[in-house]
């Protein structure tokens, strides 16, 4: 049995240990807003937070998130509260085509502003790797400083 | 050539016919020009009418408006402008819009089956001009039934009526209501003839950019797509296809497999016979489980024996080989104007270069899957699909259904680029529900998809063009050996498998009087299908970097010998996809605006360089320019991008901009990375270690887009933007290099090359 919480509720899990958290999340708790690209740890399509760091889950086991607190894009604003400045920003910049990629490049760029809360077009460059098919990564520079303005208006 | 050939997979409804098909089913009162209305009798509408005004309409009492969507949402953002079109001339508020995705909707007459929705589908960059009349008229005739209603209530003649956003006016009356309180008379109410269509000068959303409905559920993880569907007791499956292409099973052992836990069922699935046309793509072994985990862990447990395979050993070398070897011979020729060899001999000047252009992966970004019910009379199915009536097909096919038994749901579409226009998975996924008898959803893995896909054919050029004492072209031919994508397409000739390769009235034809095409055809196994803009993405790409090489081996500006060119012919005739015209002069504008966003003609220090290209594709029109900069060492940097976009005129400039920008990304990342080899008859790319689509840090923060109107009509948008990309980066390299890239994709030619 593996505990751990997932958009601050609490959770287990009883199945084979090995099972990627992403399949744990889409599966067994419905959560698919986390979605599956390539399985091997290169899109960034499965990004979720992992006590407050960016983790691909898909190459992640359920059993090394014993006691850890995930976070999805659906626990990213709780409902009912305003959007979090990084969904506002691609929300305003218009970033999606097909959306596939976008929760994980979300959940990227939450933390990537945390650790860099203005950040210049060399820092995304060198930091943020996940992957977009349809090529939105114009828009998706533009969200992310727009988000990081956001961010530093809202403090 | 129809537009079929470059649009589907599999034969499809033909879209040209579609018009006819909607008209015709008006005589039995389902349709009236176009605009479909349920029948008041129907059972939600009493006598008192409903919110519904057609299929396509329905107005809520609060005056909220639900716009249906009929057509496959793959990121070009129709699931907006299409209702746009409908709120334009239903003159109602945009933010008070929602959309409402529609399923397939297929009627069974007397002749076959025919659109209940209008004909449903995206490819070819047709989903806007296919409905672009038909859109307009739903809204327009809606909104003139509304009025019709009002008038009849106020009991004033209907001219003295008009509307305002959400209601209807009648000023001299000084009676006004909004649509939801009419809309219900309004339903009940004969369709009239589809009234005149707005001026665009009247438009108020149309024209204008517009945001994406759909942001909102999409960055709150809330979209729904293929992958996220689920129903109660479905089960996952995975399939185990042959490695080799054109293999089959010979024998499994399921042991191991069976003691997962959660696996409920292993079985083979036949393929289709070498070289006849695909429903699936290949023969394998399916594993059924309770979680896709648990089929993934079955499926790396599972021991298959396959068959051996004609095409065993088949590879990309030798593929290269045998397009060398049939050139030297002579080819078909499959379009001769004036006369070439005669030019060419006396021509002042020969030049003649080669250049291979690669096979790829459509790669969209969610793996292939399809949910499937099949039961004993009816099936369900719910797919990821550009090509909902093909989705409807295949599984018919596999089933032995009827269509009105099939119902079929279109989720939200995580990247199309041509892949989906093929629903072998969606045949796949019916025939492992019908098997088990279990709602199923089969899922791909991205190792699956690398492996097993319609991939754009690769092929080798020979261009030669004969220049005269002005260095101008006088003669040109373009010799192509390939792999045509119309391969195992049913009902193709042999002799006609050039077409899908070859587009007779592209750039230079009309302005060059000796010209000539010469087609060899490749037989390998590998399957290939449509990849955006398909053959347009390597026959841009070798015309304007042979442009390019005439220019800078006579000394002539390569800006100048394109305007040259283009400037000869002010219109032409343009029998493929996109035709009956093509207007050079709108690329030309498109390349002097592009060259001065660049400051093309401005000096610019070693190792820095801009390329341009252009290319009419569909219909649209687009041009790049590109500025690089290469360190001695061969280490690449795109510093800036110029692209642009003549689509006619711009139905939501939001989006046609957002095509513009992935188009270009796409074809940059092509050109830069991406190719399948094939070794030993098996594809040797896995995932996106191997097929390394580009990253962000690539795409320069200096990026300019341009969207350019022309005129009225709008043009597709979604391939238009691709073809020009790749030349105008390696025109670029070659500028602040010296170095010509004749091979696709560039990877690290330069490196070695600079190296050396
Ligand atoms: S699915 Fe996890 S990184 Fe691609
Ligand atoms: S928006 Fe389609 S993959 Fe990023």
């Amino acid at each position: 049995m593996i505990s751990f919480r997932v958009n601050k509720q609490a959770v287990q899990f009883n199945d084979a240990p090995d099972t990627p958290l992403l399949w744990v999340l889409r599966d067994h708790f419905q959560l698919t807003g986390t979605k599956f690209g390539c399985g091997i740890g290169q899109c960034g399509a499965c990004t979720v937070h992992v006590n407050g760091k960016a983790r691909r889950s898909c190459v992640m086991p359920v059993s090394s998130a014993e006691g850890k607190s995930i976070v999805t894009i659906e626990g990213l604003t709780p409902p009912d509260e305003q959007l979090h400045p990084v969904q506002q920003a691609w929300l305003d910049e218009d970033v999606p085509q097909c959306g596939y990629c976008q929760a994980g490049q979300i959940m990227a760029t939450v933390e990537f502003l945390q650790r860099h809360p203005k950040p210049s077009d060399e820092d995304i460059n060198k930091n943020l790797t996940n992957l977009c098919r349809c090529g939105t990564y114009v828009r998706i520079r533009k969200a992310i400083h727009r988000a990081a303005r956001l961010s530093a208006q809202a403090k | 050539m129809s537009k079929n050939q470059h649009t589907t997979a599999e034969p499809e409804v033909d879209r040209s016919r579609r018009k006819l098909l909607i008209a015709g089913a008006t005589i039995s009162g389902s349709f009236l020009l176009g605009v479909p209305i349920i029948s008041p009798a129907g059972p939600q509408s009493s006598n008192t009418g409903s919110s519904r005004l057609g299929f396509f309409i329905n107005i809520l009492e609060n005056g909220d408006v639900i716009i249906g969507n009929n057509q496959p949402e793959i990121g070009q953002g129709l699931r907006t402008t299409l209702p746009m079109l409908v709120a334009e001339e239903l003159d109602v508020e945009w933010l008070k819009v929602r959309i409402e995705s529609m399923p397939l909707g297929l009627l069974k007459t007397m002749d076959g089956y025919t659109w209940k929705y209008g004909g449903q589908g995206v490819g070819g960059s047709t989903g806007l001009t296919d409905n672009w009349t038909f859109m307009r008229e739903i809204g327009a005739t809606a909104r003139l039934m509304l009025m019709q209603a009002a008038a009849q209530l106020w009991n004033v003649p209907l001219q003295q009526c008009s509307t305002a956003p959400g209601q209807v006016i009648c000023a001299s009356a000084g009676k006004q209501a909004s649509y939801g309180e009419l809309v219900k008379l309004a339903s009940a109410l004969p369709t009239p003839e589809a009234p005149t269509l707005k001026a665009m000068a009247d438009y108020r959303i149309v024209g204008k950019p517009q945001h994406n409905k759909e942001v909102i559920d999409i960055i709150t993880g809330k979209s729904q797509y293929g992958i996220d569907t689920r129903t109660p007791d479905m089960r996952y499956a995975v399939i185990s296809r042959s490695p080799v292409i054109n293999g089959s099973v010979a024998s499994f052992d399921d042991t191991v497999t069976r003691t997962v836990k959660g696996v409920l069922d292993v079985f083979s699935i036949e393929g289709p016979a070498v070289g006849a046309p695909y429903v699936i793509l290949a023969h394998g072994v399916a594993v059924v489980a309770t979680s896709t985990w648990a089929a993934l862990k079955g499926r790396e447990a599972l021991k298959v024996e396959w068959k051996g395979s004609p095409n065993h050993k088949d590879s990309s070398e030798k593929f290269w080989q045998q397009n060398h070897k049939m050139m030297s011979g002579q080819g078909q020729i499959v379009h001769d104007q004036g006369d070439f060899p005669a030019t060419l001999k006396t021509a002042a000047r020969v030049i003649r270069h080669h250049y291979e252009i690669p096979f790829v992966s459509h790669a969209p970004l969610e793996p292939q899957n399809c949910y499937a019910w099949v039961q004993k009379n009816k099936a369900h199915v719910i797919a990821p699909t550009q090509m909902p009536s093909g989705a409807s097909r295949a599984a018919a096919a596999v089933t032995g259904l009827e269509r009105e038994h099939i119902k079929v749901e279109m989720s939200r579409v995580g990247g199309g680029f041509g892949r989906r226009l093929s629903n072998d998975y969606v045949a796949e996924a019916c025939i492992i529900s019908q098997k088990t008898g279990w709602p199923i959803k089969l899922q791909w893995t991205r190792e699956d998809d690398i492996k097993n896909d319609f991939y754009r054919p690769g092929g080798t050029h020979e261009l030669v063009a004969g220049l005269d004492k002005n260095d101008l072209p006088v003669a040109w031919s373009q010799r192509l050996a390939s792999a045509s994508k119309h391969y195992r397409r049913a009902g193709v000739k042999t002799e006609d498998l050039w077409q899908a390769e070859l587009y007779p009235d592209d750039f230079p034809q009309a302005m060059v009087e000796n010209y000539r095409l010469e087609y060899f055809h490749n037989d390998i196994g590998m399957p290939r299908g449509s990849w955006r803009a398909p053959a347009h993405t390597a026959n841009a790409f070798v015309i304007q970097s042979f442009l390019d090489e005439i220019a800078h081996e006579t000394g002539q500006d390569p800006l100048a010998l394109r305007l040259n060119l283009l400037g000869r012919v002010e219109q032409q005739a343009y029998s493929g996809h996109g035709g009956p015209v093509m207007t050079p002069g709108r690329l030309s504008r498109l390349l002097k605006f592009v060259a001065k966003r660049i400051d093309y003609a401005a000096a610019r220090e070693k190792g820095r360089g801009v390329g341009i290209a252009a290319h009419f594709t569909f219909g649209g029109y687009a041009a790049h320019a590109i500025e690089v900069s290469v360190t001695p060492a061969g280490e690449l940097s795109i510093e800036r991008i110029v692209a642009a976009i003549d689509c006619g005129f711009a139905v939501n400039p939001n989006a046609v901009e957002a095509q513009l920008q992935g188009s270009t990304i796409d074809g940059i990342s092509t050109a830069l990375g991406l190719e399948i080899t094939l070794r030993d008859g098996q594809v040797m790319q896995n995932n996106f270690n191997d097929y390394p689509l580009l990253k962000i840090s690539r795409v320069p923060a200096r990026f300019e887009a341009h969207v350019m109107n022309y005129d009225d009509t709008p043009t597709g948008v979604g391939e238009i933007g691709i073809p020009s990309a790749a030349p105008a980066l390696t025109n670029a390299i070659f500028n602040a290099t010296g170095i010509r890239i004749r091979r696709l994709p560039v990877k690290d030619q330069l490196r070695k090359k600079m190296t050396a």
